[in-house]
């Protein structure tokens, strides 16, 4: 019986090591440890496409058998949407509709709903352009809901929010920087209620908080890499050689590497993530687009406006093999084991295996709309959505 | 006998005691407050109502009535919740609720929803009914039909009953897509529309500038028109004397274009800021809407009052960017809108503008008692001089 118990808690603890829980994954770095994604694609992988209710390019969550995301609908984008799917063949477990309470306005390319919700296994936190921030729980009752731009005025840009939320202990780290008032609150993951507000930039950011350390989060601005402690929004350390303001920070095995400079990689404090960091390189030549780094192994992967795929050594930032996609690209690909999977923006799918020599397109689907939102992936499957339809990829 | 009236009083009681609970857990959620202020107790009664039945759903929509954008989106939360688990709806209940016109417009759509879902037949029957409605969702809804209807009536030749049908979707709609629409329309079928008056974009203009933004550091900077408007002052500006000249557009979209007031070389002035003043009698004294699209920094002043700023540049721009509570007086107001253009160059910063409407909360123009007719030149003084302003009303 003991041993029962045991195998079943282990088979829990598995299955929910392998939900995508927020932006680029569990670790906020788009790594899977899904095994069972196909890499030659057919039509055929094409498991179930279903119509989604208003627009988007957030990513999708994957929760054992739910896939929730979010959509924004109506003439100005003014009515939100949080919405789960069954995983095994894209039926509605349920719906939840709101009103707008900020600014919708956004470039024709974005949508409200850009930036993906965020889950601590209990609940989820949807984030949209218009600074509303609502938690749910996994069956969809709403726990508390926030409009910081009804709070905040000033918080908004006019070309549209992106940042996607992070959740860490009990607060949940929203960014809403813009060229006016611009902040960063940590609000009680429980209430809503602001444990802390810290002035930021003044300057339009699209980047996401990373998680570096239980309780530790990175915000990345113009300015640089701020490291903030969870709890009470204080400063543990600080970058201060410029950043990206679009493609964001990404971590693995202590090291973040930072759209600075090309890329910068940092390593993290090995006792004290909160101690200053010690810059092992920056390399001019990764460039990056929109997409954010990625790394596998020991190799970071850019993605250049041209869509060259670019390899650099983590140890050295030196450059190494490169490859021509088809691009433009804005999402941030994902890998499972060797691979990576690419979505341009006219929703090609392109799988790269890494360990070929110089890098190798190993499968393909076109799904023939525009993709802008990092895909997710969860229990052998790859879920992408368009401003249409949310697409089921699996062998 | 006895025991079947115990039964009945005791059936009575807890009718009583769960419509006070849920008109308690509505009232709390009705007083959720800034910064979250009231969410863990509005969380409880969240819990309550969501567990509550269809019947109840009018009611929780009525509480809709004048409640906060944040308490809106409670109740509505638990109207969706409720309705999702519900086999039935009180239809009848939800039919009188969207017929009343004094309810909340975003309750009566959403009751409205709840129709098309569990009978859509019915509700499709409702949407002509809504052409002039409160709700600018519902009244959207009759415009499409409206339009689909002249749609078929121009593709067939009929031209007349083409253009009456345009013309009864254009009157109506309030969003900007259909107005574009019909109005496309409209002009195919050589009819003239006046846009400025349609969506009460204000066309005429005194401003002055070009004063200094240098760092950006004009926009916190307190110029003379934000002290007094007097048209016969002469001031020191960034490049020299300025005073105030008049300013009319003639753009159908009302864009008041300072570039044109003030051209300068190549691309136009950098790091400079303009005013604009304008009055408008009201022929009544009511709530209304400001509506300002603007990607320059700015601020605006009614009757002398700051209302508000934004200090962002050239991050985008459309109709109704903006949309800020306004008391019109009764008679003479006075609007001031101070505007800021930065230092970038790329091609996309050239812009130096900014249109504005005075209209109800649906979108509804509201005319000034005597606007002029809306003008068919304006000034561009690269072409021609500058015209003195006019003199402000006392």
């Amino acid at each position: 019986m003991k041993h029962f118990i045991l195998l079943s808690l282990a088979l829990t603890l598995q299955a929910v090591a392998t939900d995508w829980t927020q932006f680029r994954g569990p670790q906020g770095n788009g790594v899977s440890t899904d095994r069972n994604l196909p890499a030659k694609l057919s039509s055929d992988n094409l498991k179930w496409s279903i119509s989604l209710p208003g627009r988007g390019l957030s990513g999708a969550l994957v929760l054992g058998n739910k896939v929730i995301l979010t959509c924004s609908s109506g003439p100005t984008q003014t009515r939100l949407h949080v919405i789960a799917l069954n995983t095994r063949d894209g039926s509605t477990l349920w719906h939840r509709q709101f009103w707008a309470t900020g600014r919708t306005m956004c470039h024709s390319k974005t949508s409200v709903a850009a930036p993906t919700p965020c889950s601590d296994g209990k609940n989820i936190y949807a984030v949209f352009s218009s600074n509303d921030v609502i938690c749910l729980d996994l069956d969809g009752n709403l726990q508390w809901l926030r409009g910081l731009t009804a709070d905040y005025t000033n918080v908004s840009n006019s070309l549209g929010m992106s940042s996607s939320p992070v959740v860490t202990g009990n607060t949940l780290v929203v960014q809403v920087e813009n060229d006016s008032e611009s902040y960063t609150l940590g609000l009680n993951k429980n209430t809503g209620i602001n444990r802390w507000r810290l002035d930021r930039p003044k300057a339009a950011n699209w980047t996401s908080p990373l998680i570096i350390a239980e309780g530790l989060v990175a915000l990345q601005s113009k300015e640089g890499i701020d490291a903030v402690r969870a709890m009470d929004g204080s400063k543990a350390w600080s970058y201060d050689d410029g950043a990206s303001t679009i493609p964001s920070s990404t971590l693995l095995k202590g090291v973040i590497y930072v759209p600075s400079h090309g890329v910068t990689a940092l390593e993290l404090n090995k006792d004290d993530a909160g101690n200053t960091p010690k810059q092992l390189w920056q390399s001019g030549r990764l460039q990056l687009g929109t997409a954010s780094p990625i790394v596998i192994n020991n190799k970071v992967f850019t993605i250049n406006k041209a869509g060259v795929l670019t390899t650099g050594d983590t140890q050295s930032g030196e450059r190494g093999w490169q490859l021509r996609l088809k691009g433009p690209f804005s999402a941030t690909p994902v890998s499972a084991g060797k691979h990576l999977y690419f979505v341009n923006e006219r929703g090609l799918i392109q799988v790269v295996d890494t360990e070929t020599e110089e890098g190798e397109i190993v499968g393909t689907l076109n799904l023939d709309e525009q993709i802008l939102g990092s895909p997710a992936v969860g229990g052998g499957a790859l879920y992408l959505r368009s401003n249409t339809k949310v697409y089921k990829i699996a062998k | 006998m006895k025991p079947l009236a115990v039964a009945f009083m005791a059936l009575q009681f807890f009718f009583v005691v769960h419509a006070a609970s849920l008109s308690d857990s509505i009232n709390t959620i009705r007083s959720v407050g800034a910064e979250g202020k009231g969410n863990a107790q509005a969380a409880k009664a969240w819990k309550e109502i969501s567990k509550a039945d269809a019947t109840t759903l009018p009611q929780i929509l009525t509480a809709m009535k004048g409640v906060s954008p944040l308490a809106a989106n409670w109740l509505r939360a638990a109207v969706d919740t409720i309705a999702s688990r519900s086999k039935g709806l009180p239809e009848k209940e939800l039919l009188e609720f969207i017929a009343d016109h004094q309810q909340d417009t975003r309750a009566r759509r959403l009751a409205f929803e709840l129709i098309q879902k569990t009978n859509p037949k019915q509700a499709d029957q409702l949407i002509p009914g809504f052409i002039n409605d409160p709700s600018t969702e519902l009244r959207r809804e009759a415009v499409a039909k409206v339009m689909e209807e002249g749609t078929r009536q121009k593709d067939a030749k009929q031209n007349k009953p083409a253009i009456k049908s345009f013309r009864q979707a254009l009157n109506a709609a309030r969003d900007i897509d259909q107005i574009q629409t019909t109005t496309t329309a409209l002009r195919q079928l050589n009819e003239k529309v006046d846009l400025p008056s349609h969506f009460g974009f204000l066309m005429h203009w005194n401003v002055i500038g070009p004063f200094d933004n240098t760092e950006r550091n004009g926009f916190e900077k307190i110029y003379p028109p934000e002290k007094s408007i007097n048209f016969g002052a002469v001031y020191e500006g960034k490049n020299g004397k300025v005073k105030w000249s008049e300013f009319v557009t003639a753009d159908q979209y009302g864009m008041v274009d300072i570039n044109k007031a003030y051209p300068g070389p190549g691309d136009g002035l950098k790091e400079v800021t303009a005013y604009a003043y304008t009055e408008y009698k009201a022929s009544e004294a009511s709530e209304a809407e400001l509506r300002l699209g603007c990607k320059n920094a700015w601020k605006i002043w009614h009757n002398g009052q700051l209302i508000f700023g934004r200090d962002e540049y050239h991050r985008g721009m459309r109709i109704d960017q903006y949309r800020l509570n306004l008391n019109l007086n009764k008679g003479r107001n006075t609007l001031l809108i101070k505007l800021c253009q930065n230092e970038q160059t790329q091609p996309w910063t050239k812009e130096w503008q900014f249109q504005l409407r005075i209209c109800d909360s649906t979108g509804t123009a509201v005319h000034a008692a005597d606007r002029p007719v809306t003008p068919t030149s304006g000034t561009d003084n690269s072409k021609s001089p500058s015209k003195s302003p006019r003199r402000p009303r006392k």
